[in-house]
């Protein structure tokens, strides 16, 4: 930077030269904001979704800088919600980005009084074995005249509703398969 | 709905911006009332008096739409002479049986279908929540119905109805519901005043509704009156149900039920279901009009979607593999089987009932006495941490190096980190792209069980255990991307939506679905979602590009359809009943129905079609039987089955009530579901003794900051700071009676349970005068729990185990319970306070209050009223 | 010098401070008649604004938790519940906690709620025609944006507070552990690159509307007239006059009652009204506190 755009950039000889005399308004332009802009206009990519919050479904445009979620705003394309959200949907982003999220699997251990940290891989493989064993120990054939039952009822899941539709196909379609019968939902709820 | 549903009240704004009065009928005054033009307090549990009531004003005043009542309903269809109505039976409909506390059917039956309607006893068909089967159909119907056009006869439906509501005045609104009688004529006439034909009127209901032992009914007086006043099927009428989550319309239709397979095909019952054949039949109900005359494709295309290459028809595509229904295995008898040490794991996946279901002291000794627990969330739910935080710790119940529940915790990813679709409130399938990667440890439910039924599957390998079948045949080949190996959400769409086996090819209508083996659809209903095999659930035409009808944004099941049974926006004729409301009609020069939307009726079939002698499935609706899934091609405004508790709804008081039946003997409905299970108790209301040990009505609600249960709100700093503290609304009246002050503590106190909140004193609530009492209500946010960043005590937890007969949901919007000034007692102090309460109340658990109050002998009505096998509705 | 119209009566305030080629004016007007108080304009200015949390306080002030504009708060709903008046009673505000005359539900209790209101009002930064929290501004922070609203600019404040005071509002606020001034910017960033501010985009209802000042004033006219013609005869404008004692707000609206009821000052007045007299009187003491500012820009900027 030259001395002179240096001197020309002084707020005082803004006011003293310029429009401004009063140094109220453009003169008193700081650099920082003469730079600013949206954030969204510098955003990586969008995303177009749903909020998941209630059944209204309206349209969210996900704003994504360096894989980190920097906006989520209605989706004014959408003729359900013309782009507005209420306060659970236009605070989204403090839901995804929240520091509560939990990132780690945690295991607490038959009775435990903590919490212990496990990986997801042996996670998903004691899951596996005790569906499993929960599975041989309850398993009903046939009821007491003969006829196919099919199932166990020492599982049980409950899922919410906010599962995706795909989730739920493969969620039903798996448990129909291991015979697990008592698979409910926020729906009954 | 300004309330929980701010943008979609945006369009009830416009509404009012264009001169729409909106009504707002509701136990509290919230955001809704203050912008509706008039609001209605009412005592909560008493909606159907108030339905009624409109019902009664409609037909005392001839209001209804007569030609489409006529054409449109069963109005004029005449019913078995076998039948009593509740108003001779003291609130029994005939066929009640006490023994079981449900009904048989038969004699609520059109005249001469009385026995072969083969609706039967109803007691299974309670356990197996039958009554969500149809969602997308009616009950079905045997054969031609005997029909009187002038209305006269005292057996058709009309006569029927206007007998069933006459005691429904407006002076008995006032009595049973605290709703004064002008306020109610108000009501009632301009709701009839802007219908006909000119003008439709909409009724939207918040699903707190469904939340009660009458829920069902409530719903079915909407449709009584959008019937009669000819709103059903056509713009601007219909009935709104706003649903809370964003896609509980989805997890209905491609159901995590335990009584449905997806597109509301039943799960099979070990006895009325034993073969393929029967299961279908028991669906399709042979002879019978309408589209569930398919049935059999559906249910073939569903079975071979799940197993692939093993599902053949020599082996009934696998149908013997599916796991079959004995009883009632809902959410609420699995969580009393859990307490009672019957179930080993449970899988959580983003629901926590520790909070949010009735009864939350059951729900956490449930999930203490598990073998192993699999949460998957987003947040340290209460769920996961009934263990180590629950209420039932700091009272000595729940002691964690006592407590043997295995608790796996695995994080769960964000709407915003995985692809796939939901299904909003109005059955539009709308697709989300994905963002970002989720954090850390966090998966997609799609990667969870797909990774999972993959280890399953490789563990099984080689078994030899018949049981291991099922598994290993699945067809379990999705393709995966991305680091973490995810399965293709588009794949699975694809499978749902169904495709041809031989080609692949994706199909475009369920009409195309087949019996032979030769298609595979996940979900009948949704066919046509991936038409063309393009993504149409992904369509973003915006909104101001396209007409009204926004046809081009998303895709609505079935077949892009907006509104249901919209022929009959259009007259017998096929002309639409007015230019203003113009929708779909007959276009006679090109032979075809056209309009705004998809036409919901065969395209080229002419209004003035006639079915051949002996015609069944889609062949059999006439030209003008516009609700094609009903089996008489008719809108019911009487249900003679499909609904467990009465063909007709009927004003009883809640489980819990105060007050005794100002209608009835009968003081609560006779066929609501009830537990005996010491866990498990009801507070008395009359005309049992003790009553007055509960005295207040107590409802509970969302608030605009929360959502749920909490977990996706009180651990967001933003919807947190807005609403900090669990509070409980009274009105000055009460807070006199009481001796509570503004900002001070309250505790409450029911059979089951003591919470404590804070008080806020508002004249928003209104003591009501109801049947020469004044009856004071308060109310209570349900979204507080003891994790994250704002808690308090859980509102549910007040709340027992009664519930609605026809789809087993809870009764968790009414209650009763005794407020206290101060904060509630700690420690073991905590259970004596209840126990006294009981003691006082004469309340032993596991004994539910009588179900019969009258002292009539139920209307026979039936002479056999023994279960039987063949009861499916 | 400047003249007086600079600090007083109808202006168009960004071409009067040096912004050559400033478009309309751009403002807010918040139809308070269709607010359904949701807070999505709380919520929606803290998300694009990142403001930290204000607080988690049960305040008892109907659903308002938030209590009042303040430096984390750069929305704020009030609530305000009111009874109707019955008997002897004047009429008027009764807030939470205060019994009627009579308890209620010796009667149906119905008919007595026909009148009874629950107004919800999404208060903001008024970005006045004259605002004294800038004129005040010794080191030129708080500016006037080519849009015609006022903006503290975070580089340069040094919390000095003076601005505090000036308000007639009570808007602006110092924040803790901060220490520098912070309010609604009318989402400057977002302005520049053509969008309309968070809250006004998120507003369900339309209460929170964005646009050319004058057309909304217009829009606003259209409203009350509307209103009273529906028989609401309580509607009336606040903020929109150019003559009132803050020359026109930026952000005005239109309110069902009086405008203490919901917390406003019924006749603001720009602290700085009277400057131009003052300087005139002691144009030396003018001269030093502009040489005053000019110090702190230069001590600012290195």
């Amino acid at each position: 930077m030259g001395i002179r755009t240096f001197i020309e950039g002084w707020p005082v000889y803004r006011q003293l030269t310029g429009t401004d005399p009063l140094g109220r308004g453009s003169a008193a332009q700081s650099g920082r904001s003469a730079r600013l802009t949206a954030r969204t206009e510098d955003a990586d990519t969008v995303a177009r979704s749903v909020c998941p919050y209630c059944a209204v479904g309206c349209g969210q445009r996900v704003f994504v800088t360096d894989g980190r979620v920097t906006q989520i705003e209605g989706d004014p394309d959408s003729p359900i919600s013309r782009g507005r959200l209420c306060p659970k949907g236009a605070a989204s982003r403090s839901l995804v980005t929240s520091p509560l999220r939990q990132t780690k699997v945690r295991y607490r251990r038959p009775y435990g009084t903590q919490w212990e940290e496990l990986d997801l891989d042996v996670a998903l493989d004691m899951i596996a074995d005790r569906i499993l064993a929960a599975r041989a120990e309850t398993w009903e054939d046939a009821d007491h005249a003969g006829r196919p039952l099919n199932r166990t009822l020492g599982i049980a899941s409950l899922g919410g509703a906010t599962l995706d539709n795909e989730e739920n196909y493969l969620i039903k379609k798996l448990f129909t398969a291991m015979g697990a019968l008592q698979i409910e939902n926020q729906a009954r709820i | 709905m300004a309330e929980a549903h701010p943008v979609g009240f945006q369009w009830v704004m416009e509404a009012k911006r264009r001169g729409a009065k909106v009504f707002h009928v509701d136990p509290r005054f919230t955001r809704t009332s203050a912008v509706a033009d008039t609001y209605l307090p009412i005592r909560a549990g008493t909606d159907i008096a108030l339905l009624g009531g409109v019902v009664r004003y409609i037909l005392d005043n001839e209001l209804d739409f007569r030609e489409y009542v006529l054409a449109y309903t069963n109005a004029a269809t005449i019913v078995s002479e076998r039948f009593v109505d509740a108003e001779d039976g003291d609130g029994l409909f005939s066929g009640f049986d006490p023994e079981t506390g449900s009904y048989v059917q038969d004699s609520w039956q059109y005249a001469g279908r009385e026995t072969d309607s083969g609706s039967g006893h109803t007691a299974r068909a309670r356990d197996s929540a039958a009554g969500l089967r149809h969602e997308s159909h009616g009950a079905r119907v045997g054969g031609a119905v005997q029909r009187d056009e002038t209305l006269q006869h005292p057996r058709c439906v009309y006569q029927i109805l206007k007998r069933h509501f006459a005691r429904y005045t407006p002076e008995m609104v006032e009595r049973v519901c605290g709703v004064g009688r002008e306020q109610f004529l108000k009501l009632a006439r301009a709701w009839t005043e802007n219908s006909g034909r000119e003008r439709t009127g909409v009724l939207i209901y918040s699903v707190g509704w469904t939340q009660h032992s009458v829920g069902v009914q409530y719903i079915r007086t909407g449709a009584i009156i959008q019937l009669l006043l000819g709103n059903m099927g056509r713009p601007g009428g219909g009935i709104l149900a706003l649903r809370g989550h964003a896609s509980i319309q989805g997890s209905t239709d491609i159901p995590t039920l335990y009584n449905l397979l997806p597109g509301y095909l039943p799960m099979p019952h070990h006895a009325d279901h034993p073969t393929f054949d029967a299961w279908v039949d028991g669906i399709r109900h042979p002879g019978q009009k309408g589209f569930w005359g398919n049935a059999r494709a559906y249910a073939a295309s569903l079975l071979k979607a799940y197993w692939g290459d093993a599902a053949t028809p020599e082996n009934d595509f696998g149908y013997g593999y599916l796991p079959r229904m004995t009883g009632d295995h809902g959410t609420y008898q699995q969580v009393l089987n859990m307490i009672d040490g019957k179930v080993k794991g449970y899988f959580l996946l983003g629901q926590n009932p520790a909070v949010g279901s009735a009864h939350g002291r059951a729900q956490r000794l449930g999930l203490a006495n598990l073998d192993w627990l699999v949460v998957r969330d987003l947040f340290m739910i209460e769920s996961a941490t009934f263990w180590q935080n629950g209420p039932e710790v700091a009272t000595g119940e729940i002691v964690p190096e006592q407590c043997r529940t295995e608790v796996f915790f695995l994080p769960a990813a964000a709407h915003v980190e995985k692809e796939g679709t939901f299904t909003q409130t109005q059955r539009l399938v709308q697709w989300r792209e994905k963002a970002v990667e989720p954090p850390g440890d966090a998966r997609s439910e799609l990667w969870f069980f797909y990774h999972l039924g993959r280890r399953l599957r490789e563990r099984l390998a080689g078994s030899p255990h018949p049981r291991d079948r099922a598994l290993l045949d699945l067809a379990w080949d999705y393709p995966t991307h991305g680091p973490h190996a995810e399965p293709s959400a588009e794949a699975v769409l694809r499978e749902i939506n169904g495709y041809e086996v031989a080609t692949g090819r994706p199909l475009s209508s369920f009409a195309q679905a087949r019996d032979d083996g030769s298609t595979a659809v996940g979900c009948w209903i949704y066919t046509g979602v991936y038409a063309d095999g393009v993504n149409q659930a992904a369509r973003r035409r915006p909104g101001h590009e396209q007409d009204w009808v926004a046809a081009e944004w998303g895709w609505a099941w079935p077949a892009n359809r907006r509104i249901l049974y919209n022929r009959a926006s259009a007259d017998p004729q096929g002309r639409p009943w007015s230019e203003r409301k113009r929708y779909v009609w007959w276009d006679e020069a090109t032979g075809e129905w056209t309009g705004y939307d998809v036409p919901d009726f065969e395209r080229t079939k002419p209004p003035t079609y006639r079915p051949p002698e002996g015609a069944s499935g889609p062949e059999a609706l006439a030209g003008d039987d516009p609700f094609v899934m009903q089996a008489d091609g008719k809108g019911w405004l009487y249900a003679p089955s499909g609904v467990l508790d009465g063909p007709l709804p009927t004003h009883f008081e809640p489980a819990e009530s105060p007050l005794r039946n100002p209608l009835y003997g009968q003081q609560a409905n006779p066929a609501r579901k009830v537990y005996p299970h010491p866990v498990n108790s009801v507070n008395p209301s009359p005309p049992q003794e003790h009553g007055q040990v509960f005295p207040y009505v107590f409802t509970v609600s969302r608030l605009t900051e929360h959502h749920t249960a909490g977990g996706m709100s009180r651990m967001v700093r933003p919807l947190a700071e807005l609403q900090p503290e669990m509070f409980v609304e009274v009105s000055p009246a009460l807070a006199a009676e009481a001796g509570l002050t503004h900002l001070g503590w309250a505790h409450l106190i029911s059979g089951r349970a003591v919470i404590e909140a804070k008080v806020l004193v508002t004249e928003r609530l209104t003591p009501l005068r109801v049947d020469g009492r004044v009856i004071h209500q308060l109310w209570l946010p349900y979204h507080f729990g003891y994790e994250g960043i704002v808690t308090g005590d859980s509102a549910n937890d007040l709340f027992g185990i009664t519930l609605d007969p026809n789809v087993l949901i809870q009764e968790s919007k009414v209650g009763t319970c005794d407020v206290r000034p101060g904060r509630r007692p700690t420690g073991p102090a905590l259970r004596d306070l209840i126990g006294d309460y009981r003691r006082r109340a004469g309340i032993v658990p596991g004994v539910p209050p009588p179900v019969m109050t009258t002292e009539l002998r139920p209307p026979a009505g039936n002479t056999d009223a023994g279960p039987r096998e063949n009861d499916d509705a | 010098m400047p003249d007086g119209d600079s600090l007083a009566g109808p202006l168009d305030p960004a071409p009067d401070a040096g912004w050559v080629a400033a478009g309309p004016r751009m403002g807010f007007f918040t139809d308070t008649s269709v607010c359904i108080g949701c807070k999505a304009c709380e919520v929606a200015c803290k998300e694009w604004n990142d403001v930290p949390a204000s607080g988690f306080d049960l305040l008892g002030m109907s659903y308002d938790n938030t209590g009042a504009l303040t430096a984390n708060s750069w929305r704020h709903v009030a609530f305000v519940e009111q009874s109707p008046p019955t008997g002897h009673d004047t009429p008027g505000t009764r807030f939470l906690g205060m019994p009627g005359p009579r308890p209620p539900g010796r009667d149906t209790g119905v008919e007595e709620r026909t009148d009874f209101r629950w107004l919800m009002m999404s208060d903001v930064c008024k970005h006045c025609t004259h605002a004294a929290c800038l004129d005040v501004c010794p080191t030129g922070a708080l500016f006037r944006t080519e849009f015609g609203s006022v903006v503290v600019q975070q580089d340069i404040c040094n919390g000095c507070g003076y601005c505090i005071p000036a308000c007639p509002y009570g808007v602006i606020d110092q924040r803790r552990g901060d220490g520098r001034a912070w309010k609604c910017t009318l989402c400057y960033d977002r302005l520049g690159a053509g969008l309309t501010p968070a809250c006004a985009q998120a507003c369900p209802t339309e209460s929170i509307q964005y646009g050319p000042l004058d057309e909304l004033r217009e829009r606003a006219a259209t409203r009350v007239a509307q209103l009273h013609a529906r028989g609401v005869p309580q509607a009336r404008l606040y903020g929109h006059d150019p003559n009132d004692g803050v020359g026109g707000d930026g952000a005005f609206f239109l309110l069902l009652d009086e405008p203490q009821v919901y917390g406003l000052p019924p006749d603001p007045v720009a602290a700085t009204r009277d400057l131009p007299r003052m300087w005139r009187r002691a144009g030396l003491a003018a001269l030093t506190m502009a040489a005053a500012a000019v110090a702190a820009f230069v001590g600012r900027s290195s």
